[in-house]
């Protein structure tokens, strides 16, 4: 039993949190924020360059890490500085294409490391839901490839990615597990109709549409109609992202109203003196070392079983979805007006918070999973 | 980062499961999986066998008797003990008592009681709590007045004990009593070994919601004190009460129970039907169970956290508060999902010795026994031992720093 990172994980936290607490105050990022571009091409390259994105494979892929504990690691300094640049999609990407990807495909992965290539995940649809399984988008097959249609919903980064992963399905009904085929698809392609817009939390996202797009038969990755377990697979690294970032984000936003609590006088004296302020400040501690505690097991099951490693990722998805809302409302609460406003860095935290419950399958979403996964 | 104990601690743990499969007799284990009456007959049963393996006094020190484990030992032992469903040891003289003694207390008094807790010949209750002191310790007004006479020097006591648990059992009681007034409160008080056979102890019962009499008011009127009771120094007791409180409790968290309650409500949901369906399969119960689930999950987790930081030479004093509040609130919810479980079977409240006869039959199923006694009962886990609300205090205080 030892709940320390290994030396290795805390110099790279160490250059990761130095490097951010440089290049990502408040102003910066909030100007990144609201760029044209959703993220810094600039500070993305310079990520790259410290071995950040490395970080996150393994080393038969380019990378120099890739374990559960590894990737939690990075995001939790990312979610300490609401770093907006596509981490989490090149993680979900690239975790794909290390796991079924043909040997060009591998190929890659260099330019994922190196930070040259922006790719995204394009699984969400409409009306999907978070639902896993659920893909109406068409894959047709063609004599040298193949034809996509449909419609891909919010999809990071999307207007900047060069290459989408992208599901479809040739057979099978919209909801089944099988069937689902993944493509590589960039989005010079014609047919690839990108529309952004900016998100609430920072940084922007789009929707794709897929106007009957002719691929080669090189962009399939993996099996067709065998999609699914990779598609579960890198969803599952990106769940745990999603859940170290919100450990981060929480840590920060903690910390934040705690000064505030110290420092913020009413009535003549400190309000962090008043013992219903106290009480629910003791509440937001437990419930974020219980995260803390859900991202280590998330972590640890990542090399485990299918229904173990899935169980416990939805856990901490589920963990993360309920106490990241109550310590982003909690926080603005105890902030009282102040909490309103924009000028406030814990404003951008506690949106940050509240918007990972959207992403990649929310508290309900999970929940239902974690049950569904126990009844085997 | 590693979960995992490591080889000797799984050696270890493997060594208690077969002492518990082995030595818990099924009769005992029984009572407690049921929620049964334990009685001090029962409990002396299980203290005994505990003695003869030397892992009684888990919290000691080898030179006094004990098995001289570290907190991961410890915390490894009681999860056991409780996943196995043994008898809780009643903590007052061995876990209590004991580690104050040997810390504080002077040779002849260790020479003479730890023995006696070690072989059940003085069963231990706790004076604290009073009638206007409850969360408020340091204001204790039970007075104890030096004085001497033919037989010595002794200390009179007058006041009165409450919530006292199994004083009904006990021959002996440790007191906070005030022995000087004129002070900050917490400077006068002292650490006091009362004999409850001496004339002027008075012991009355305080029934509880439940029907069960485990707790007790204990009325103390000129109860003659021999000077050697005292532990310590005079008027140095508040020292020695908060070290009692304050005593490293791995097992605060009571993971172990929660666990082994969650198991049995996961067989009680199913077998119990609604909507024709196993409750477990019901979308609003399932999602009950499930959050309890993992909020456990996430709390063993905590657990082993602090566990881990207490045995590599950590602090482990406020943590405990942060696993107290989760993990009654965990125990808790669970004894509230095994009530709702059982529906309308929850409200019969069946005497044990009206069952008496072979013909008795108990109504309902067989886990409805005692369930919502047992939920009810459970109320008590986040008042005592320091209320939820105190343990915020402390974490708003020593954690937060407000």
């Amino acid at each position: 039993m030892n709940f320390q990172h290994t030396d290795d994980r805390r110099m790279l936290a160490d250059t990761l949190n130095r490097f951010i607490a440089e290049q990502y105050g408040f102003a910066a990022r909030n100007t990144i924020a609201q760029s044209a571009d959703g993220f810094s091409t600039q500070l993305w390259s310079r990520f790259a360059e410290l071995g950040i994105i490395g970080a996150l494979f393994d080393e038969c892929d380019g990378g120099f890490g890739g374990k559960g504990f590894d990737i939690a690691v990075v995001f939790e300094c990312l979610g300490r500085g609401l770093v907006l640049e596509p981490f989490l999609d090149t993680l979900m990407v690239g975790r794909a294409i290390a796991l079924a990807g043909s040997t060009a495909q591998k190929a890659r992965l260099a330019e994922l490391i190196d930070g040259s290539c922006s790719v995204a995940l394009a699984h969400d649809e409409p009306n999907t839901h978070y639902e896993l399984a659920r893909v109406s988008t068409q894959a047709r097959r063609e004599p040298h490839g193949w034809r996509l249609s449909g419609a891909k919903a919010v999809v990071q980064q999307g207007e900047q990615a060069a290459c989408l992963l992208v599901s479809a399905r040739a057979a099978d009904a919209a909801d089944a597990e099988n069937g689902i085929s993944l493509f590589l698809v960039p989005t010079d392609t014609p047919g690839v109709v990108v529309r952004g817009y900016r998100k609430i939390d920072g940084g922007r996202a789009a929707e794709v549409v897929f106007d009957s797009v002719l691929v080669g038969a090189e962009a399939l990755l993996g099996v067709e109609g065998a999609g699914f377990s990779t598609l579960e697979h890198c969803i599952g690294f990106g769940v745990l992202a999603l859940c170290a970032e919100a450990l981060g984000a929480m840590d920060v936003a903690k910390d934040d109203t705690l000064e505030y609590l110290r420092t913020r006088k009413q009535f003549g004296v400190a309000i962090g003196s008043f013992q219903a302020l106290q009480h629910r400040m003791a509440e937001l501690l437990l419930e974020i070392e219980q995260v803390r505690s859900a991202v280590i097991n998330a972590a640890a099951a990542l090399d485990s079983a299918r229904s173990v490693r899935e169980r416990a990722l939805s856990a901490a998805k589920y963990s993360v979805g309920r106490i990241g809302a109550l310590v982003a409302q909690e926080c603005i609460q105890l902030h009282g007006g102040i909490g309103m406003t924009w000028e406030l860095p814990l404003a951008h935290y506690a949106k940050r918070l509240v918007m990972i419950d959207h992403q990649l399958g929310d508290e309900d979403h999970h929940l239902q999973r974690y049950i569904a996964f126990g009844q085997g | 980062m590693d979960l995992n104990f490591t080889p000797d601690e799984e050696a270890f743990r493997r060594e208690v499961q077969c002492f518990l499969r082995d030595r818990l007799p099924q009769r005992l284990s029984d009572k407690v999986h049921f929620g049964r009456r334990l009685t001090r007959a029962d409990m002396a049963e299980w203290h005994a066998i505990l003695n003869a393996q030397g892992w009684f006094a888990s919290h000691w020190p080898k030179q006094y008797g004990g098995p001289g484990w570290n907190a991961v030992q410890k915390f490894i032992f009681e999860n056991e003990c409780s996943l196995a469903g043994a008898p809780r040891i009643v903590p007052f003289g061995v876990n209590m008592l004991g580690p104050v003694l040997i810390k504080y207390g002077n040779e002849a008094q260790k020479r003479y009681w730890l023995p006696r807790i070690l072989e059940g010949s003085d069963w231990w209750c706790q004076g604290y709590s009073e009638p206007g002191a409850g969360s408020d310790l340091a204001s204790v007004k039970t007075t104890a007045v030096r004085g001497i006479d033919e037989q010595g020097e002794h200390f009179i006591v007058n006041g009165q004990k409450t919530w006292t648990t199994l004083a009904q059992h006990a021959n002996m009681i440790f007191c906070l009593v005030r022995t000087a007034s004129d002070v900050r409160q917490q400077a006068g008080i002292s650490f006091l070994l009362v004999d409850m056979k001496t004339p002027g102890v008075e012991v009355r019962p305080i029934v509880t919601l439940d029907g069960e009499r485990e707790i007790n008011e204990v009325f103390f009127s000129d109860v003659r004190v021999p000077a050697e009771n005292l532990v310590g120094e005079e008027n140095r007791g508040w020292t020695y009460a908060k070290y009692l409180l304050t005593y490293e409790r791995t097992n605060i968290a009571g993971v172990g129970f929660s666990v082994a309650a969650l198991k049995r409500l996961q067989q009680a949901a199913a077998t119990q039907l609604r909507n024709g369906r196993a409750l477990a399969h019901d979308p609003l119960f399932a999602a009950r169970l499930a959050r309890v689930e993992i909020d456990l999950d996430n709390m063993k987790t905590t657990n082993l956290r602090v566990i881990a930081a207490v045995a590599g030479g950590g602090a482990p004093g406020v943590e405990s508060s942060m696993l107290k509040i989760r993990g009654t609130e965990i125990r808790q919810e669970i004894s509230s999902l095994m009530r709702r479980a059982m529906g309308v079977y929850a409200q019969p409240f069946i005497e044990e010795t009206s069952l008496d006869h072979q013909d008795d039959i108990r109504p309902g199923p067989e886990e409805a026994e005692n369930v919502a006694a047992h939920y009810f009962n459970n109320r008590k886990l986040s008042i005592f031992g320091g209320s939820n609300e105190i343990q915020k205090n402390i974490i708003a205080k020593m954690i937060l720093g407000l």
